[in-house]
């Protein structure tokens, strides 16, 4: 369907809120209201979710024909579904008769929608199926306005599924631009080139959203945060070098060989895969303790012998956060996204992942690695995500201190030859740099000056007979 | 070769897993319902006592009512799903567990800075018998209010105890705790339910 032979609708346009964003978002410095003001909140449900690429569910999620999933954009319920013919679709989850949702399960298998309200259906395509006594409506349904909503952009990357209400995006490789390339790096040290989600640690907090953005690359924050953490991984370790988990963070880390980059749009990467050993079993040297870790390692390693490390490395945490904005995050083994409850409360859901090896790259070992790799991933969001969840809080309640206005990010600013550019012409800064702060925040300022011409579609014949 | 499961975790293997999701299929039968008074009031101190001891934060004192090789999993599907294809909220095996003591009593742990205070209701205690006569299951539900960083919060549920006669007393092998919100976003869950 191109956008001629579709019903496309402007909807309520964002209006510009009375904030002079020029006047809250400096480079060093952002105004405390932008976490704290409604109205701003409001304009960002769509000029930020809705105006960009968002990402709305894996492609593992609907592995075949009629699944779908349900998601959000923004705050609007989405059904994230992969229609009778195969074709992802992100429909509106909202009668179009007086607003109800149609879908009320989270994942499952359809055909088509009911209305539990007054049981006007719906084809999974989005086309009105049929009304109950339709006799008594003079509409014959024809129109296309009774069909269901849909995102007019969907497009996916290696199995990631965005959605945008913006016509003026560019397509969705663009976007995402250099981003693309950490985040195939990721995809490939995996059989196949991919994975499948398997359930998720499911965490909430009391904070805007904005919150969990602006720590996804922050190397100042760990040892900090993550005290307890880091303390407990090494609690263990005897005599040598305390090396687990993100112990590369105690010395500093100014100085460290990783780094933190920033691409366009938003986006950002911190790798820090050159901060440790990344040989045939590197990644898995450094691993805390897990249960099963020790039974299956053995197992592995008898099995395998010298092939063993590598694929012990991919139960292991790869040393990466790739940020996509505005709700992405790929950390560890992790896909987390985040998501907009209200101005003070934000969803993040840490999404497990399991190899899949269909062609028995790790040589019968596939089980034992993923029965591994869900212990390993337990890790994080038990002992490492709720301090700084926590912390998140924790400024939400701090800014109700309106008079004291500003919020720095100016870590490393005006130093000279501390932040540089690669052969791509993205800034590269050290990892405790609040450079790619500043530089999200300069998108995000633009974003909020803009006034996105958002649209959404329906299926332009009708269903109904 | 004899492992300290404090320090390595040999026994979470295919044969752990495989008997763990045997033991929690189908286990709460009218047939193997347990009507003995005694020995239903037996499992229920022993639930007491647990909660207890959580309630007044005595961590260590409530591990030793654990097996050594023991398991403390909240699973996030509401049919508790299986641990080695499946993310669980917590699957901790006894490293795991001191793990979490230790963070717990570590000061910098800021999700439990301030500690939280809880209160744990525990009823409908149903036992179960199981194929060895050593081997008890346990159903219960449970109320658990938090109070913390001035919010007030409650987790609804019901436990899956497995436990075990062992040297003349019973002990817990297997504590599955079912969340009625399991799949659902948590706000801060760093207590042991
Ligand atoms: S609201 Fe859906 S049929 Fe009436
Ligand atoms: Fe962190």
């Amino acid at each position: 369907m191109t956008p001629d032979d579709s019903f496309n609708s402007s909807v309520a346009r964002p209006k510009s809120t009375s904030f002079d964003f020029e006047q809250l978002i400096f480079e060093d410095r952002v105004h405390q209201c932008i976490y704290t003001e409604e109205a701003i909140f409001r304009a960002e449900m769509n000029k930020v979710f809705g105006g960009v690429w968002v990402f709305l569910a894996h492609e593992s999620q609907i592995p075949e024909n009629d699944d779908f999933v349900t998601s959000k954009l923004g705050l609007r319920p989405i059904i994230v579904v992969r229609d009778s013919t195969g074709r992802i679709r992100a429909l509106y989850n909202r009668c179009t008769h007086r607003g109800s949702t149609v879908c009320r399960q989270h994942q499952g298998s359809a055909k088509s929608f009911s209305c539990p309200y007054h049981g006007w259906s719906y084809f999974n395509s989005g086309k009105i199926s049929g009304v109950p006594w339709p006799d008594g409506y003079a509409d014959d349904f024809s129109d296309p306005k009774y069909n269901l909503a849909q995102v007019p952009r969907v497009q996916s990357y290696r199995g990631f599924i965005f959605g945008t209400l913006n016509p003026d995006m560019p397509p969705l490789e663009e976007y995402l631009g250099g981003v693309k390339k950490p985040l195939d790096e990721w995809l490939d040290r995996h059989p196949g080139g991919t994975l499948s989600f398997c359930d998720a640690n499911r965490l909430k907090f009391n904070g805007n959203w904005k919150l969990l953005y602006d720590n996804s690359a922050d190397g100042y924050h760990v040892i900090f945060s993550h005290r307890s953490l880091l303390a407990m991984e090494n609690r263990l370790v005897e005599g040598g070098e305390e090396d687990k988990g993100m112990s590369y963070y105690k010395s500093s880390p100014d100085n460290a060989p990783f780094y933190v980059k920033v691409f366009e749009n938003g986006h950002h990467y911190k790798d820090k895969r050159p901060a440790v050993d990344t040989s045939p079993g590197g990644l898995w040297n450094i691993e805390g303790p897990h249960p099963g870790m020790e039974h299956y390692e053995a197992m592995i390693r008898e099995k395998l012998g010298d092939k063993a490390g590598s694929i012990l490395d991919l139960a292991s945490s790869e040393p990466v956060n790739i940020n996509v904005f505005p709700n992405l995050h790929i950390l560890g083994n992790h896909v987390q996204v985040s998501q907009p409850v209200s101005l003070t409360e934000t969803d993040t859901t840490w999404w497990g992942t399991a190899v899949i090896d269909d062609k028995d790259e790790l040589h019968g070992c596939v089980d034992a690695v993923n029965a591994l790799r869900m212990r390993t991933q337990e890790s994080f969001p038990n002992f490492g995500e709720l301090d700084d969840l926590m912390n998140f809080e924790q400024i939400q309640t701090g800014l109700a201190g309106v008079e004291d206005e500003w919020v720095y990010m100016h870590r490393g600013l005006g130093i000279p030859d501390r932040i540089k550019r690669d052969t791509d012409g993205y800034l590269i800064g050290p990892p405790t740099d609040e450079v790619f702060l500043r530089e999200t925040m300069q998108v995000y300022k633009q974003l909020m000056m803009s006034e996105p011409n958002l649209i959404i579609e329906r299926e332009v014949d009708a269903g109904l007979d | 070769m004899q492992h300290d499961p404090s320090r390595t975790s040999y026994y979470v293997g295919d044969d752990f897993y495989q008997s763990l999701v045997d033991s929690y299929t189908d286990w709460q039968t009218d047939e193997s319902e347990i009507i003995d008074p005694a020995l239903r009031d037996t499992c229920r101190m022993l639930l007491e006592k647990e909660a207890r001891m959580l309630d007044q934060n005595r961590l260590d004192d409530w591990l030793s009512l654990y097996v050594p090789e023991c398991l403390y999993w909240v699973p996030a599907t509401p049919h508790g799903g299986d641990p080695r294809t499946e993310i669980a909220v917590c699957f901790d095996d006894r490293r795991r567990i001191e793990d979490r003591i230790y963070r717990l009593k570590n000061e910098f742990a800021w999700s439990q800075q301030p500690l939280s205070r809880t209160a744990r209701l525990i009823s409908n205690v149903g036992a179960f018998s199981t194929e060895d006569k050593n081997t008890l299951m346990i159903r219960s539900t449970f109320l658990t209010t938090e109070f913390q960083a001035g919010d007030k919060r409650t987790y609804t549920g019901w436990y899956g105890h497995k436990i075990g006669f062992q040297d003349g007393n019973w002990k817990i092998l297997v504590k599955q705790v079912n969340l009625i919100d399991c799949d659902q976003n948590l706000r801060n869950l760093s207590i042991i339910l």
